[in-house]
C-alpha cells in the first residue's frame, strides 16, 4: 500500500478521505490544534472549580441511596439483634463469605439468635443478595461505606458487634 | 598570575550562572509538562505532594518529591548488559546537553572599570558550529543506552535515534547555514549583535525575520533532535515499552529524564538565540538600555509593585472562597502566599519611593542593562521550552516512515531552496 507524507491516502472513510489543500500543508492546521489546547488551558486555568475531577478523599462523591456499601446488621428495640440466625443468607451468598454460628435465644419470642456473625469484606462481591434473602430485615447494605482498608487480612473479617454498629450516615459507632 | 585567576573566577562564575539556570529550569519544566499538559486535558494534575502539610505550590513540590523517590529506589543493573556503555550512556547524554551551552551568550558585555566581561562561557569563534557538533554528539549516549542494555526495544529505539538524527542533522545544518549566510559569521555574539539592528527602520533584524523558512525547519529539526514529540520515536512508549532508557532504573533513569529536560532548555535557548535575538531586547539597543535605564527600571519597579498587589489580592480572594473546603491546614497556603505577595509588593513600593530608582548612576544603569537583557534572554528561552510541552500535548506521534518523508522528501529540498535562495540575495545585496 502506498503512503503519501500526509498520511494513508485511502483510509476506510470512503473518497472524501483525501486532504484538503490546507491541511496537507500541515503548519496551519498544527497552530490551529494548538490554538484549541491553549484555549483549554487558559479557560481551565481560571474556573479550575469547574473540572469534572473529584478530589478525592477531600471530596466525597455523592451516591443515591441504592448503593450498596458495607453491611450492617439491624437491632431490635432493645438493642439485640434482629438476627434469627436462619442461615438464609450464608446460603444465597455466592461468595460464601458470612459464617454464622446459632444459639438458643432464652426469650420467649426468641428462638435462635447469632451467636457471631462473621463477614469476610475481602471475600464480598457485595450482590445484595444477603439482603434480599433475609426474612426478617436483619442486614441491610445502606451504610454508604465503599472504603476498604486495614493492615491485615485478618482485619477484614468483622464480627457481630462491628456490623451492628455500622449506621447509615457512613460511620461505625 | 593573578590576572589569570581572577579571569578562572569569572568563567567559573558564568558556568555557575548557567547551570543554574538550566538545573533551575529543569523542575520547572517537569511541572510545567504534568500540569499544562493536565490543563489542557481538562484535569487538576498534580497537587498532593506539600510541604510541612501547607505548601503545595500548585504541585510546584512534586519534581522534588520524583527526584527523592529516584534517588532511593534500586539501581538495578539487568544481566547481560554491556557494563561499561550501560553506566557511561546516562552521563554522556546529561554532560552533552550541559557542555552545549556553553557557547549561548546570554547577555552583553558587561564593563567592570576598566574590564571587559563576556557574558559568555566559551568565546569560541566557531560557535554555531560548536553547537550542531555537540547536538550531534546527543544522540550518542540514546545510541549507546539502547545498544548496551540487551533488549530488543531499546536497541530499536537506539536505531531509530541514529536515523532520525542524521536525517534531520542536515535539515538543522541548511537552515543554520542560510541563518550564516544572512548574518554572515559563525560567532554567536556577532550573531546576536547583527540581530539588534533595525530592518527598514523599525523590524528587529531577528533571524526569524530574516530567515522565516530557515526558523520553521530548524525548529522541525530541533524537535526531531531532542527527540519530543511528534518525532519520540527512540522512546516510543507504545510501540519500544520507553525504547533506548527501558532497562534503567533509579538515578540512572532520572539522568537520562532530566537530559531530556536539559535538551529541550538547550534547544530553546539555541533557537532564541539564533533566531529570535538572543539577549537583545527589541527596539532597545544596549546604549538605549543604558540610556533611559532610570524610567525603565522605575516602570519595572511600578509594574512590580501592582503585579504583586494584583496577587495578594487574588489569593486573598483563593482563601476566602475555599476556606472551609478542606478542613485542615492547606487552606492556610494562599493566606501566606498573599502575605509574601503583600511584603513583596510593599518592598517595591518602598524602593521606588526611597531609593528614587530614575536618579540611578551610570554604573548601576549597566547592570540594569545586562539583568535586562539576561531576562530578555530568559523569558524567549522559557518560552521555547514551553513550546516544547505545548506542542507534546497537542499533535500526535508520527508514524516512523512519515518522519522519514518528511526529512527526505519534504524538508530536505525546503531547506536547499532556502540556502540557495539566501546566497542569491546576499549575493544581490552585496554586489
Amino acid at each position: 500500500m502506498a503512503y503519501s507524507v500526509h498520511g494513508p491516502k485511502a483510509v476506510s472513510g470512503g473518497a472524501g478521505a483525501r486532504l484538503r489543500r490546507g491541511e496537507a500543508f500541515y503548519l496551519v492546521e498544527i497552530v490551529r490544534g494548538m490554538a484549541i489546547t491553549m484555549r483549554h488551558l487558559l479557560y481551565n486555568m481560571f474556573h479550575s472549580s469547574t473540572m469534572p475531577t473529584l478530589e478525592y478523599p477531600d471530596e466525597r462523591p455523592e451516591h443515591g441511596p441504592w448503593l450498596r456499601g458495607r453491611h450492617r446488621l439491624m437491632k431490635r428495640e432493645d438493642g439485640s439483634p434482629r438476627c434469627v440466625a436462619c442461615q438464609m443468607c450464608a446460603t444465597i451468598c455466592p461468595a460464601d463469605c458470612i459464617s454464622i454460628l446459632a444459639q438458643d435465644d432464652d426469650r420467649p419470642d426468641v428462638e435462635k439468635s447469632p451467636e457471631s456473625f462473621e463477614i469476610n469484606l475481602l471475600r464480598c462481591v457485595y450482590c445484595g443478595m444477603c439482603v434480599e434473602a433475609c426474612p426478617c430485615d436483619a442486614i441491610r447494605m445502606d451504610t454508604g461505606i465503599f472504603e476498604l482498608a486495614a493492615d491485615s487480612r485478618e482485619a477484614f473479617i468483622v464480627d457481630r458487634e462491628f456490623l451492628l454498629n455500622n449506621t447509615t450516615d457512613g460511620v461505625n459507632r | 598570575m593573578n590576572e589569570m585567576l581572577t579571569e578562572l573566577g569569572y568563567t567559573l562564575g558564568k558556568i555557575g550562572f548557567m547551570l543554574a539556570v538550566i538545573l533551575g529550569l529543569l523542575p520547572a519544566m517537569i511541572w510545567a509538562e504534568r500540569k499544562g499538559a493536565a490543563y489542557m486535558q481538562d484535569r487538576i494534575g498534580p497537587n498532593r505532594a506539600s510541604i510541612g502539610g501547607i505548601f503545595r505550590m500548585g504541585g510546584l513540590v512534586h519534581p522534588i518529591a520524583d527526584v527523592l523517590k529516584l534517588v532511593f529506589k534500586e539501581d538495578i543493573v539487568p544481566a547481560g548488559v554491556n557494563r561499561f556503555f550501560y553506566h557511561l550512556a546516562p552521563f554522556l547524554v546529561m554532560v552533552i546537553a550541559l557542555t552545549t551551552f556553553a557557547v549561548i551568550p546570554f547577555g552583553d558585555a558587561l564593563y567592570l572599570g576598566d574590564k571587559v566581561i563576556k557574558l559568555q562561557v566559551a568565546d569560541l569563534n566557531v560557535g554555531v558550529l560548536y553547537i550542531l557538533a555537540m547536538t550531534s554528539l546527543s544522540v550518542y549516549g540514546i545510541v549507546l543506552a539502547g545498544w548496551a542494555s540487551n533488549n530488543k526495544y531499546s536497541f530499536l529505539g537506539g536505531i531509530r535515534a541514529t536515523s532520525q538524527m542524521i536525517s534531520y542533522e542536515l535539515n538543522m545544518g541548511l537552515a543554520v547555514m542560510s541563518l550564516i549566510l544572512a548574518t554572515g559569521t559563525v560567532r554567536m555574539d556577532e550573531m546576536v549583535q547583527f540581530q539588534g539592528h533595525l530592518l527598514f527602520g523599525f523590524l528587529p533584524a531577528w533571524g526569524v525575520v530574516v530567515q522565516p523558512l530557515g526558523f520553521i525547519l530548524f525548529l522541525v529539526a530541533l524537535f526531531a533532535e531532542t527527540n519530543r514529540n511528534p518525532f519520540d520515536l527512540p522512546e516510543g512508549e507504545s510501540e519500544l515499552v520507553s525504547g533506548y532508557h527501558t532497562e534503567y532504573s533509579s538515578l540512572k533513569f532520572a539522568l537520562f529524564f532530566m537530559a531530556e529536560y536539559a535538551n529541550m532548555i538547550v534547544g530553546a535557548a539555541i533557537v532564541s538565540t539564533l533566531f529570535f535575538g538572543g539577549w537583545q531586547v527589541p527596539w532597545l539597543s544596549t546604549d538605549l538600555l543604558r540610556a533611559h535605564a532610570g524610567p525603565l527600571l522605575t516602570g519595572s519597579a511600578i509594574g512590580a509593585t501592582v503585579l504583586s498587589f494584583v496577587f495578594t489580592a487574588a489569593t486573598w480572594r483563593h482563601y476566602e472562597r475555599f476556606r472551609g473546603r478542606l478542613g485542615d491546614r492547606r487552606e492556610l497556603e494562599p493566606l501566606i502566599l498573599g502575605i509574601l505577595f503583600f511584603a513583596l509588593g510593599l518592598a517595591t513600593l518602598g524602593y521606588v519611593v526611597f531609593q528614587k530608582p530614575w536618579t540611578i548612576d551610570s554604573a548601576m544603569a549597566a547592570h540594569f542593562a545586562t539583568v535586562a537583557q539576561i531576562g530578555s534572554f530568559l523569558l524567549k528561552t522559557v518560552f521555547f521550552a514551553w513550546l516544547f510541552i505545548w506542542v507534546r500535548w497537542t499533535l500526535p506521534r508520527f508514524r516512523y516512515d512519515q518522519l522519514m518523508r518528511l526529512g527526505w522528501t519534504t524538508m530536505l529540498p525546503l531547506a536547499l531552496l532556502n540556502f540557495f535562495v539566501t546566497a542569491g540575495v546576499v549575493l544581490l545585496v552585496n554586489s
